[in-house]
């Protein structure tokens, strides 16, 4: 699975540099490990791209462990200025965040990493990584119109700078209606969604969930929605990740 | 950690408290994570280990009946006979006399009555590496320090906790009602995290937090503030050896609150009582007649890896064995005709993804 390009990759392929990626979970099955395989893709030898980094929901040791298992060093990443990682965790610096001018400033500091990498390196492809939208949410006091901006203006840099933006969220809690309009907004704004979800059926221990994933650029491209959907079931490991479609275990 | 790699087969279960001579209650996991007992045997077991340090466990309560209690009575109470400083908040007026209801190890006093018990809930090996252990290790000196040496203890629910424990040590406890808002209750907690980083680094500390979004603690409106607090508790849990068992009537807060909860949640329980008289569950489930509610594994704590936990079963019954232990025990279903019929119909529709799972092996 690890030499040849996956399921995932293939789902997502073609989609245009400066996209944005929106991965939705739930309680039940975790979409974390979308973001492990794009961090890992964004960091590997092969491409020169920057990885920004905005951590709420995990600290960099967790990440660290975990990537290091995937065969990618941050710290070294980090040292090579290839890894910036900005972490949100800690209280006394969500203080910071709480209120208009707390996203502010992580937007500025973005910012200026954003410009800074492009003209230092013309050709560095940019990757800006939000781990979870939700607690981004509380650190706003749930002022969801504050985060919606902010994330309006990361849309803002994908488009000026040629950035990917990829951002992971919780599609349960907005099941209600009245708290829609941010994953309505989101889902507009992204240019491919990544849905992981449980078995209909219940937990099985070789079959983790399923991932859906569309792919709007596609369709785009090509004029018909040919490829546009994507559907397969997925089974985590350690070092790597299995995706296979229903039925076709591999 | 090389002592605890080590150790393996049979001694296992004793001697997950040898590392523990300098840091008791301690139990090294996989991935970099070190466990702390939950107090309940049968609930380390399920979990792995136990509760990782540095995570927040929450429990979802049932708004009718007090089962949550029982999971944080023997939380607590495993804390005190590891000799680790505890945090209790609660919304009761004095919060301090829910200690006098703790329970007490069912492994205390004389050693025959010790050997006995667990003579007869496992094998034989077990006596021997304790008495060996006594060889061994430094000796022990008193009652509680005989006690200390396992990792998870049994929990007589009859019998308090004894005094000694209560006053030995650094018990901090919170009334929810005095808290005017909820920074001066997490000023309380990251004091209680500080102040125990600097006087002993190895001993973990626990933190409980009973029924948090409780009407008597005037939180309802607060819905963020609350979810900050959460989200700030768990950050600083997470930057500490420490482990926070939170638990919460869930039906109060709105669907999407809750969900934002139990996102926030390392390791999510819920506990449900069950009605005497369920004539229709007490033809499904065998042994109906002694549990006394469920408890349902939703989430466990996934620390430095991306592998979830498949567990066999999430939906445990707890009973209570003869009457003083508490025992989670997996759901046996009796057979009905009628229903494993539909049960194939929809493994049969489901994409073949059972079916996936028998070809592999």
């Amino acid at each position: 699975m690890e030499r040849t390009s996956n399921l995932l990759d293939e789902a997502m392929a073609e989609t245009p540099n400066n996209s944005v990626v929106l991965i939705e979970d739930c309680v039940e099955t975790s979409g974390a490990f979308v973001l492990h395989h794009l961090m890992k893709r964004s960091l590997s030898p092969q491409s020169s791209s920057l990885l920004i980094f905005v951590a709420f929901a995990h600290p960099f040791s967790h990440y660290d462990r975990i990537l290091r298992k995937l065969g990618c060093n941050l710290v070294m990443q980090k040292d090579n200025k290839r890894l910036l990682f900005f972490d949100m965790l800690m209280p006394q610096r969500s203080d910071e965040v709480a209120g208009k001018t707390g996203l502010h400033a992580l937007y500025h500091k973005i910012h200026k990493a954003v410009e800074m990498a492009s003209l230092s390196e013309s050709n560095k492809h940019i990757v800006i990584m939000i781990d979870d939208i939700s607690v981004m949410e509380i650190a706003a006091n749930g002022c969801t119109d504050d985060v919606l901006d902010f994330l309006h203006y990361c849309h803002t840099l994908t488009t000026q700078f040629g950035c990917l933006l990829v951002v992971l969220t919780h599609e349960d809690i907005y099941s209600v209606a009245d708290r829609a309009t941010i994953l309505l907004q989101m889902e507009y704004l992204g240019d491919v969604l990544v849905k992981a979800e449980p078995l209909p059926t219940g937990l099985a221990t070789d079959v983790h969930g399923q991932l859906t994933v569309l792919n709007k650029s596609n369709c785009n491209s090509l004029g018909s929605s040919r490829n546009k959907m994507h559907n397969f079931q997925f089974r985590l490991k350690e070092s790597s990740a299995e995706y296979f479609y229903p039925g076709s275990l591999s | 950690m090389a002592a605890t790699k080590t150790r393996t087969s049979s001694f296992s279960r004793n001697f997950s408290a040898v590392p523990s001579s300098r840091t008791p209650g301690l139990k090294n996991g996989p991935n970099g994570t070190v466990f702390v007992s939950s107090g309940i045997p049968d609930l380390d077991k399920i979990l792995g280990g136990g509760f990782p340090l540095g995570s927040l466990v929450m429990v979802m309560e049932d708004s009718d009946a007090p089962h949550h209690m029982l999971l944080l009575r023997n939380f607590m109470s495993q804390g005190l006979v590891h000799n680790q400083p505890l945090l209790y908040a609660s919304p009761a007026k004095e919060p301090r006399s829910f200690l006098g209801t703790l329970p007490s190890p069912s492994t205390s006093k004389d050693d025959k009555t010790r050997d006995h018990d667990v003579g007869q809930l496992s094998e034989n090996g077990l006596r021997i590496a304790w008495q060996y252990k006594k060889y061994f290790g430094e000796q022990p000196t008193s009652d509680h320090q005989n006690v200390k040496l396992e990792y998870c203890n049994e929990f007589d629910l009859r019998k308090p906790q004894d005094r000694h424990f209560l006053n030995g040590q650094r018990i901090e406890c919170i009334s929810l009602r005095e808290c005017s808002n909820m920074s001066t209750l997490l000023d309380h907690c990251s004091t209680f995290l500080s102040q125990r980083q600097e006087s002993n680094t190895t001993c973990a500390g626990r933190i409980a937090i009973q029924s948090f979004c409780s009407p008597q603690c005037h939180f309802s409106d607060l819905d963020w503030d609350m979810l900050s607090f959460i989200r700030s508790l768990k950050s600083i849990i997470r930057a500490s050896n420490a482990v926070a068992v939170l638990s919460f009537p869930a039906s109060l807060l709105s669907s999407s609150f809750s969900k934002r909860w139990q996102h926030l949640a390392d390791t999510l329980l819920s506990v449900r009582a069950i009605q005497d008289e369920d004539k229709e569950l007490a033809k499904l489930l065998t042994g109906y007649q002694d549990m006394i509610g469920l408890l349902n594994v939703h989430k466990v704590a996934r620390f430095n890896t991306q592998v979830p936990v498949i567990l066999d079963a999430t939906t445990f019954s707890m009973k209570l064995q003869k009457r003083r232990f508490l025992v989670l025990e997996c759901l046996n279903q009796a057979p009905v005709d009628g229903s494993s019929g539909s049960s194939y119909g929809t493994t049969g529709s489901c994409s073949g993804s059972s079916k996936t799972g028998s070809l592999d092996f």
